[in-house]
């Protein structure tokens, strides 16, 4: 389980994961997909499926388009109450380190703040992820955000 | 048992309608009391409740916990293949002992005392049952009348069918062939054909509600095409589609019937915001929809069983959806999609990718978990007024078009007329 990087590649890997938790939590969601390879995968899975090895996931996307597809509805076609999300993002975890493609594991949780309402914990879990270096810097080839908590507070609206 | 409460403790707001059942109390929502009394005659009494699909089980000692009402139960395949489901609650000091989520066992052991039950819930062994001896003495022991036949787990009536699992802790409830009733019946067996099914994994979500409002979620076929705009948008569900809606003789039961049509066509129906003509996916293959053989015609079969579940159809995405209250003003909502073991590989992909649209983060069922919450808010604020479900008149009757709101009706005629008992 351990791999090597040089310091430059390390900092743009931290870079990414800052930047990454910045965007979705200012909610620019339009900027969101753009942190993707055009066929990347997007998941958000119940803990429990991850571990049975059952396939379904609560959000399951397969290319930047579906991301795009999210994006759109977030704004138009999702009726929600609208929340703020907040990531605290562990330190990723380099799993795997080859020429230009990472293996990484993050530990993240996420508050929500309804308006006028207590921030509470919304979802706990990591993040299992496959960075690549592109001409555009490094992109998420697939994220997989595999949570502990038990239950959704209601709805999952935003990407985490 | 919860003890049934005395009439006279329920709120009489809570039995004061106008205008048949078109107009139900807030009170109705928000009573404590009148939960309990709820929990009690349609959840453990005369009715058939929802505990999993065989196929959760397939193994001689698989298990699984879930709950029926408030009460925690177990769902096992004894080790002769036999289904049971019994109470998790130790027959000693009442502990819930099954703490796994699901598992395989040869027996089920209560950690506190260690008393040991056969998978069936028939009490095994009981430690120090006949005393310890000390100096020649036998001390302590359980009374020489004790009967181990009297103090097994709770076993509850079981029924399954086409694969799935109803559990009543009622001995006395009618059959669930008639419990369901011939109409819906049909739209069941469609459904669960006997065919085996594969289980695609779960999703949980905790819903600050009523329990009943999700019942009437999907008793409701009028909000489909106008909160959720990729139904009305890509013709999934709208107004204008051919449908029926369906009861049983009790009106407890339902099924909503649609089959597609109309998508992106203007008309009467997309004269609301929600419809978005000029929407078009960047990836139509949340969209990939395959007719399959065994939906004959319609495209969407939406069934509740009252209380606990509702079967989904929605094109080539299945599941289940189990209604678990928590106190009168939370419920879990738990889905457990599925396959059938014929389905080729495209085809679970598809209804992988058709579950976008479904669960506590889907394109077109996220938001009937955020209305759920905002009725309650007014509910919980504003005891003594009522809502208004008088889409298509006052009647209770099955119709052959999706602009009506008669299902809810019944399900409160239902209703009133179990809690007036
Ligand atoms: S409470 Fe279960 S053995 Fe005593
Ligand atoms: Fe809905």
């Amino acid at each position: 389980m351990s791999a090597a990087i040089g310091f430059e590649d390390w900092q743009a890997l931290i870079q990414l994961y800052a930047d990454y938790a910045g965007t979705v939590d200012a909610g620019h969601w339009e900027q969101w997909p753009e942190f993707f390879t055009d066929d990347c995968v997007y998941r958000v899975q119940p803990r429990e499926n991850h571990e049975r090895g059952f396939p379904l996931a609560t959000l399951s996307f397969e290319s930047k388009g579906m991301l795009k597809d999210r994006a759109y509805g977030i704004r138009e076609t999702l009726f929600h109450d609208p929340y703020y999300q907040r990531h605290v993002v562990g330190l990723p975890r380099l799993l795997r380190a080859d020429e230009g493609r990472y293996e990484v594991e993050a530990n993240y949780a996420v508050f929500r703040t309804k308006l006028s309402q207590l921030t509470t914990v919304y979802n706990v879990g990591r993040s299992l992820d496959v960075v690549v270096r592109m001409p555009a810097g490094l992109k998420f080839a697939r994220r997989e955000f595999i949570y502990d908590s038990e239950m959704i507070p209601n709805s999952m609206i935003y990407p985490l | 048992m919860n003890a049934p409460i005395p009439r006279a403790e329920l709120a009489a707001s809570t039995m004061n309608w106008e205008r048949g059942t078109s107009r139900i109390p807030f009170a109705v929502y928000n009573d404590p009391a009148l939960h309990k009394q709820e929990l009690q005659r349609f959840f453990y009494e005369r009715h058939w409740c929802y505990v999993g699909l065989e196929a959760e089980i397939p193994k001689p000692g698989d298990y699984k916990r879930t709950e029926i009402g408030e009460r925690s139960v177990i769902l096992v395949r004894a080790l002769d293949g036999a289904i049971h489901v019994v109470e998790n609650a130790c027959a000693h000091r009442g502990v819930a002992f099954c703490r796994a989520r699901h598992g395989n066992a040869q027996a089920f052991v209560c950690p506190y005392h260690q008393w040991n039950y056969a998978l069936d819930g028939r009490l095994r062994g009981v430690p120090m049952r006949h005393g310890v001896k000390r100096d020649g003495v036998v001390q302590g022991g359980m009374p020489a009348d004790f009967n181990f036949a009297d103090h097994g787990l709770t076993r509850l009536k079981v029924a399954v069918r086409g694969g799935v699992v109803f559990a009543s802790f009622d001995h006395d409830v009618e059959a669930f062939e008639d419990f369901v009733g011939p109409a819906v019946l049909r739209y069941f067996d469609r459904l669960f054909d006997g065919r085996q099914l594969k289980i695609l994994g779960y999703n949980r979500q905790r819903i600050p509600g009523n329990w009943k409002l999700m019942q009437e979620n999907i008793k409701d076929p009028y909000h489909p095409g106008l909160l959720h705009t990729w139904f009305v948008t890509f013709g999934l569900w709208r107004a204008d589609n051919r449908a029926r809606m369906v009861m049983d003789g009790h009106h407890r039961h339902a099924a909503m019937i649609s089959t597609r049509g109309n998508a992106g066509a203007v008309s009467e129906v997309s004269r609301v915001s929600s419809f978005k003509q000029a929407m078009n996916l960047h990836d139509p293959r949340f969209l990939d929809i395959v007719p399959e053989a065994w939906w004959n015609g319609p495209t969407a079969v939406m069934t509740t069983l009252f209380p606990s579940v509702i079967l989904q159809q929605q094109v080539n995405s299945v599941s289940t959806r189990q209604i678990v209250p928590d106190g009168h003003g939370h419920f879990d909502f738990v889905w457990t999609h599925f396959g059938f073991e014929d389905d080729t590989p495209e085809m679970t992909r598809r209804r992988l990718r058709q579950a976008n649209l479904f669960g506590p983060a889907g394109f077109v069922s996220a938001d009937d978990g955020e209305v759920i919450e905002f009725s309650q808010e007014t509910f919980e604020a504003k005891p003594a007024h009522r809502t208004l479900a008088e889409l298509g008149g006052d009647e209770v009757a099955d119709t052959d078009h999706m602009v009506t709101e008669t299902l809810i009706r019944g399900m409160y005629r239902y209703w009133r007329e179990v809690m007036a008992r």
